[in-house]
């Protein structure tokens, strides 16, 4: 079985985010990450591997983005990927949910995957659809939300989280799984490895390389258009206590609340 | 026809979010002049009286599909084909799973823009234009869709329920033929609930707990500070899913919407899928170490501190006021 596993660069969590309003894009200037959703893909793939109940020939990591995204699929292989694709050209800058799926389904039909894992959302766009774009393009069954994944020889047993409590749900394979972050707890990735990753097998690919066809992506292909960006609402900022001393905290949340006649 | 919106069921009642969505399509629809409709997919479970009482919704007709509920991709496969067949501009979601997954493949396969997490649509020069809160809703994007249709995924309530339209919908069977691809998922099991039933719901003061809490059996401080305050005790997904705590008591995007008089979080850090469940609550205390939690953003209390220290004092404390 061949694995894929789409990752995503990000800006870092302690990063201020903020849109360019120029491009109105994402400024994506300051540090960036590895997604954590992403990291929950890889040690899934891992565990697949390890597990021994299905023969794992190899995992590939797999993301489109700029030269920096580079650094994404380093981490990913330190966790364990065997090898990395970075989908990069400057025609693709720009694309929307609809491109972007269309783009990677692109680059993963050149690589025939067995099971595509993802997380189930990104934190910078947190638009938990990627995954079942690229599946329709591929034509694969997909699932979202996963939060266990239980693998036989040609399908998946899954839970997941739905609008109902949960479903278990029985799943042929090749298909798309995006995973929940309870699935697992992903694996430190070991010093040798982060050394190591670096001289792994590295293929970048230009969108004429994989079949990518012209007007389908960046803004050109993208069929939504950011009219304007505009401030919230604004709203009046609570009452912050830092807790120093925990008597005289709680003596104040304890007013708080009988004010609003909250202990009644 | 101009708006076609996903109606999800399960046990004989339509999903909350979906009657919103169907809801919002009948207003806007009159507003760019055009008609609502839903589609419903299922079994014999799909009465005519139950596809109907969408009209009162504001949905004048309901396309009615006969196949599996809870699946995301046979729904794309019969929104394609009705949206192909009668020229729809727009399909219109409520928040929660089946939404973004069915609008995603929609997208996909329709070649249509899509836009998530929408927490308002605005009716402007016969269009719809969609509001979207971004990077944790310090901006709201405004969204126009290229050619047709556009895709409108809410957010978890962003529609309100509104009964009263126009009588009955007319039921139009349409025989779909679904995807190969679709055929290759199957339910075993549908909506488990997990070991214990907790009416979160109705409590009038919950206290929730979330990943800050360190362990599962960390919740027994949220318990013990529940019970003295008279409420029950609530959770996020992450802690949920992590196995700390029952489904019956999830808040947010796949959990339950609450609004009681009191919502007091402990070790949440406010992520927004766990802040469209409660947003609505009346007084929102918030208990972190993280002076940067996003959460601290909407609460009306915040206390930057330690929760293993703070809540075994405050459950003491409230007592002993209780008592007095």
């Amino acid at each position: 079985m061949k694995i894929c596993v789409l990752v995503k660069e990000v800006p870092d969590a302690a990063v201020e985010k903020r849109m360019d309003p120029g491009s109105k894009r994402l400024d994506r200037s300051g540090e960036k990450n590895l997604n954590p959703f992403d990291t929950h893909a890889i040690e899934a793939a891992m565990q697949i591997k390890e597990g021994g109940k299905v023969d794992v020939s190899e995992i590939v990591a797999v993301t489109m983005g700029p030269d920096s995204a580079e650094r994404a699929l380093h981490k990913a292989v330190s966790l364990g990927a065997d090898r990395s694709v970075h989908l990069t050209d400057d025609s693709l800058a720009g694309s929307d949910v609809c491109a972007t799926g269309y783009a990677l389904a692109k680059v993963l039909e050149s690589e025939s995957p067995d099971l595509v894992l993802l997380g189930q959302q990104s934190d910078d766009g947190e638009c938990y659809t990627i995954g079942a774009v690229v599946a329709d393009h591929l034509k694969m069954p997909s699932l979202t939300q996963v939060i266990e994944m239980d693998t036989q020889e040609g399908k998946l047993t899954c839970r997941r989280q739905a609008e109902y409590g949960y479903d278990t749900v029985e799943v042929d394979l090749p298909a798309v799984i995006s995973v929940g972050d309870a699935i697992n707890e992903p694996r430190y990735p070991s010093l040798k490895a982060i050394m190591g990753a670096k001289k792994k097998q590295l293929d970048k690919r230009s969108a004429g390389d994989v079949g990518i066809e012209d007007g389908k992506v960046g803004e050109q292909g993208s069929r939504t258009a950011v009219l304007a960006i505009n401030p919230p609402p604004e709203k009046q900022a609570g009452e912050i206590i830092e807790d120093e001393d925990t008597n005289e905290t709680v003596e104040k949340i304890v007013a708080w609340l009988d004010e609003r006649k909250l202990l009644a | 026809m101009s708006i076609l919106t996903y109606a999800l069921h399960f046990e004989g009642e339509f999903n909350k979010n979906s009657l919103g969505a169907v809801s919002e399509a009948g207003k806007l629809a009159s507003e760019i002049g055009g008609e609502a409709a839903a589609i419903v997919i299922g079994g014999d479970d799909l009465t005519d009286d139950l596809c109907k009482s969408l009209g009162s919704y504001g949905a004048s007709k309901v396309y009615r599909v006969r196949g599996e509920e809870g699946l995301a991709q046979p729904v794309v496969d019969a929104m394609a084909k009705v949206i192909s067949d009668n020229g729809f501009k727009y399909a219109l979601f409520g928040g929660g799973l089946l939404g973004f997954e069915i609008g995603a493949g929609l997208t996909a396969r329709l070649n249509a823009g899509v836009t998530m997490e929408v927490t308002a649509v605005k009716a402007q020069d016969g269009k719809l234009v969609a509001e979207r809160p971004i990077l944790q809703d310090s901006a709201i994007v405004d969204v126009d869709y290229v050619g047709e249709p556009g895709i409108i995924i809410g957010r978890l309530n962003a529609f309100e329920i509104a009964e009263g339209g126009s009588g009955d919908a007319e039921v139009v069977d349409v025989e779909v033929e679904f995807s190969d691809f679709s055929n290759k998922c199957r339910v075993v099991k549908r909506g488990e609930q997990g070991e214990s039933e907790i009416n979160i719901e109705d409590a009038e003061i919950l206290v929730a707990g979330g990943r800050g809490l360190g362990k599962a059996e960390g919740f027994g401080l949220c318990e013990e500070l529940a019970q003295s305050l008279g409420g029950a005790v609530a959770a996020t997904r992450a802690v949920v899913d992590a196995g700390w705590y029952p489904y019956a008591a999830q808040i947010g995007q796949t959990g339950k919407t609450v609004a009681p008089k009191l919502y007091l979080a402990a070790g949440i850090s406010g992520a927004i899928q766990h802040k469209v469940g409660m947003q609505s609550s009346e007084n929102i205390v918030a208990i972190n170490k993280d002076p940067n939690a996003p959460i601290f953003e909407f609460s009306d209390l915040g206390i930057v501190g330690d929760l293993n220290k703070i809540l075994p004092k405050l459950t003491e404390a409230v007592k002993a006021k209780k008592g007095a």
